[in-house]
């Protein structure tokens, strides 16, 4: 039992100092330094800097783009309370219209088909939250690629972490 | 001229390996083989060819070219007491004849150098496309009269192998010799290929595509290439394998809501029978070689076990109960033993179990072991394992005391290795 609680510990750590990945659309080029409240004729770049030196400006995460992948604990298919906004969110946009891919994902860990099931769970649990929010059943399908589509190719804790995930795929 | 059965060999041979005790492998003589045609050389040293059979079950150890005293190509040229001096206890003497343009006759005989006797002599026909499967026949021979046991030198294996290709990956079903020689690409995609599937007469694979971001099943005849569609339904398409006569697949499918269940799917009129209704994982179903059972792996305990129900239908029953990750189910085409992809001390290992006796044994030592797949002899599997990023393949002998890695020279990360049943000839 002990050393499960390790595990996550790693897996936590791990997480963290991997950094979350950028997964919001429009995909920020990260060479733009346009600052987004700005008319546009305010821009820097290069190595100079602007008036505040060398950087550049972060994405503001109130500004309304809607991210577009989750992760989940490992052997879990439950969505991450940090994470039911981001759903409720996705059931908002729905509420417009548009059809969205629920791609489901697992870790490498395990017999590959074992994992297309625990890909699907996932994909199906942010299914289920989207009906409840009043989603149309025919706005939604689910695809698992288990561990076929992995993100992080290694085989740290870090690297399995990113691959449990459910992705937000949208088309018209 | 067709086939000439010079010798048969009606007294079993004395040289039988112990198979539990293969410690030290038992030192063998190939003289290399003779040639009577045209050309300087003859279309393949095939020699070589069994050496490198023989040498690569574990099973035995030939002797090197530079020791041998003499190098008869004619059995009636065999010096049984220069074999015994350089500790053989078995020679391998023949030649290749050529007959016309593209005909040939391998022929070859096995000597019991103790017993001073052929064991087997056989003569067959070939040409230069069919050498090298002529050779494996003949390794085939001198493997089962030597150990007992039928020789998989001739079988095939298929496998999937992803190279990663700028921002995307290239996935490919792989058809080649157990040896790794002659790869033939039957399908390539930049999505996923998974569970390659043989049928029971060798000539068609099964396989899930995940072409279009959906998953389907394909059959295609490996002669042709042709392929069709046999199941593409919402939601999950997945993990087929053939009924012992060929007709049915066991498949998974999960549908809309994703409850993921076996089918038993009529290949011709595409028509599904359900047999588990559980909401569960139920996927990766296996035949018993007797058609009576379907084994597969379900979670409906919690973790995932393996589980059997009849191919009928009816309620399932459990079958692991070792440990707590047990899938992936395969039987041994004897139908004896189960092997599955094990959680072995938090490494994903491949264990079999004796059906008869129930105990467990944990064949491979990787941390991330997968896929399992017996040879038709039921004697080795072979299976996917890491070589730091990527999938590798090896084999190992049902009693865990052989493990040897297969040379792929596909590349890239291989994985899902299936064996093929035996050819027919």
């Amino acid at each position: 039992m002990m050393s499960y609680f390790k595990l996550f510990a790693l897996a936590a750590i791990a997480f963290l100092l991997a950094g979350c990945p950028k997964n919001t659309i429009p995909d920020p080029d990260p060479t733009d330094t346009t600052y987004p409240g700005d008319a546009g004729d305010a821009t820097t770049s290069g190595a100079d800097g602007g008036m505040y030196g060398d950087g550049e400006f972060m994405d503001d995460p109130s500004a309304g783009e809607l991210t577009m992948v989750i992760y989940f604990d490992f052997d879990s298919s439950e969505v991450r309370a940090a994470d039911q906004d981001i759903v409720a969110r996705h059931a908002m946009q729905l509420g417009g219209g548009g059809k969205v891919r629920l791609e489901g994902h697992a870790d490498e860990r395990g017999s590959r088909e074992y994992n297309i099931g625990l890909g699907e769970r996932r994909a199906q649990a942010v299914r289920q939250m989207l009906l409840i929010q009043g989603v149309s059943a025919d706005q939604i399908s689910t695809v698992s690629f288990g561990e076929e589509r992995p993100v992080g190719f290694g085989s740290t804790e870090a690297d399995y972490a990113q691959n449990r995930r459910v992705e937000f795929k949208y088309s018209n | 001229m067709g086939l000439l059965l010079m010798v048969v060999g009606t007294v079993h041979a004395e040289l039988v390996i112990d198979v539990q005790g293969v410690a030290k492998p038992a030192p063998v003589a190939i003289v290399p083989f003779g040639w009577e045609g045209e050309a300087p050389d003859m279309p393949l040293d095939v020699a070589r060819v069994i050496t490198d059979d023989l040498q690569r079950s574990g099973r035995f150890a030939p002797i090197g070219e530079e020791k041998m005293l003499q190098k008869p190509t004619d059995g009636a040229d065999v010096d049984f007491q220069d074999w015994s001096f350089v500790g053989a206890e078995a020679v391998v003497v023949g030649k290749v004849i050529q007959e016309g343009e593209n005909a040939y006759t391998l022929q070859f005989q096995l000597f019991d150098v103790f017993g001073r006797r052929q064991l087997v002599g056989y003569r067959m026909p070939a040409s230069r496309g069919t050498m090298r499967s002529a050779a494996h026949r003949a390794a085939d021979m001198i493997y089962e009269k030597l150990t007992g046991i039928k020789g998989v030198f001739g079988t095939k294996v298929a496998y999937v192998t992803a190279k990663r290709e700028g921002q995307g990956r290239l996935y490919s079903l792989i058809v080649s010799d157990q040896d790794g020689f002659n790869e033939h690409t039957i399908m390539e995609s930049a999505d996923p290929i998974m569970s390659p599937a043989w049928s029971p007469d060798s000539r068609q694979l099964a396989y899930v595509s995940f072409e279009g971001d959906k998953s389907s099943i394909f059959v295609q005849t490996l002669r042709t290439g042709n392929r069709f569609s046999v199941s593409s339904k919402p939601g999950i398409n997945g993990a087929p394998s053939f009924s012992p006569d060929g007709r049915k697949l066991v498949v998974t499918l999960g549908g809309v809501d994703g409850n993921l269940d076996i089918y038993v799917l009529d290949i011709n009129s595409r028509r599904t029978t359900r047999l588990t209704t559980h909401r569960a994982i139920d996927t990766e179903g296996a035949w018993s070689p007797d058609g009576r059972y379907i084994y597969f792996t379900s979670d409906r305990s919690g973790g995932p076990q393996i589980y059997r129900v009849s191919a009928e239908g009816g309620s399932p029953e459990r079958v692991t109960f070792e440990g707590s990750y047990n899938a992936r189910p395969r039987l041994s085409p004897d139908g004896k033993r189960l092997a599955m992809v094990h959680n072995d001390q938090g490494n994903f290992r491949i264990a079999v179990m004796s059906l008869e006796r129930k105990d467990l044994l944990v064949l491979s030592s990787g941390r991330q072991d997968e896929s399992p797949s017996f040879a038709p002899n039921s004697d080795i599997l072979i299976y996917a394992t890491r070589q730091g990023r990527d999938g590798v393949l090896e084999t190992v002998s049902a009693d865990g005391l052989i493990r040897q890695k297969m040379a792929s020279r596909a590349g890239g990360d291989v994985r899902e290795p299936v064996w093929s049943p035996f050819p027919r000839f």
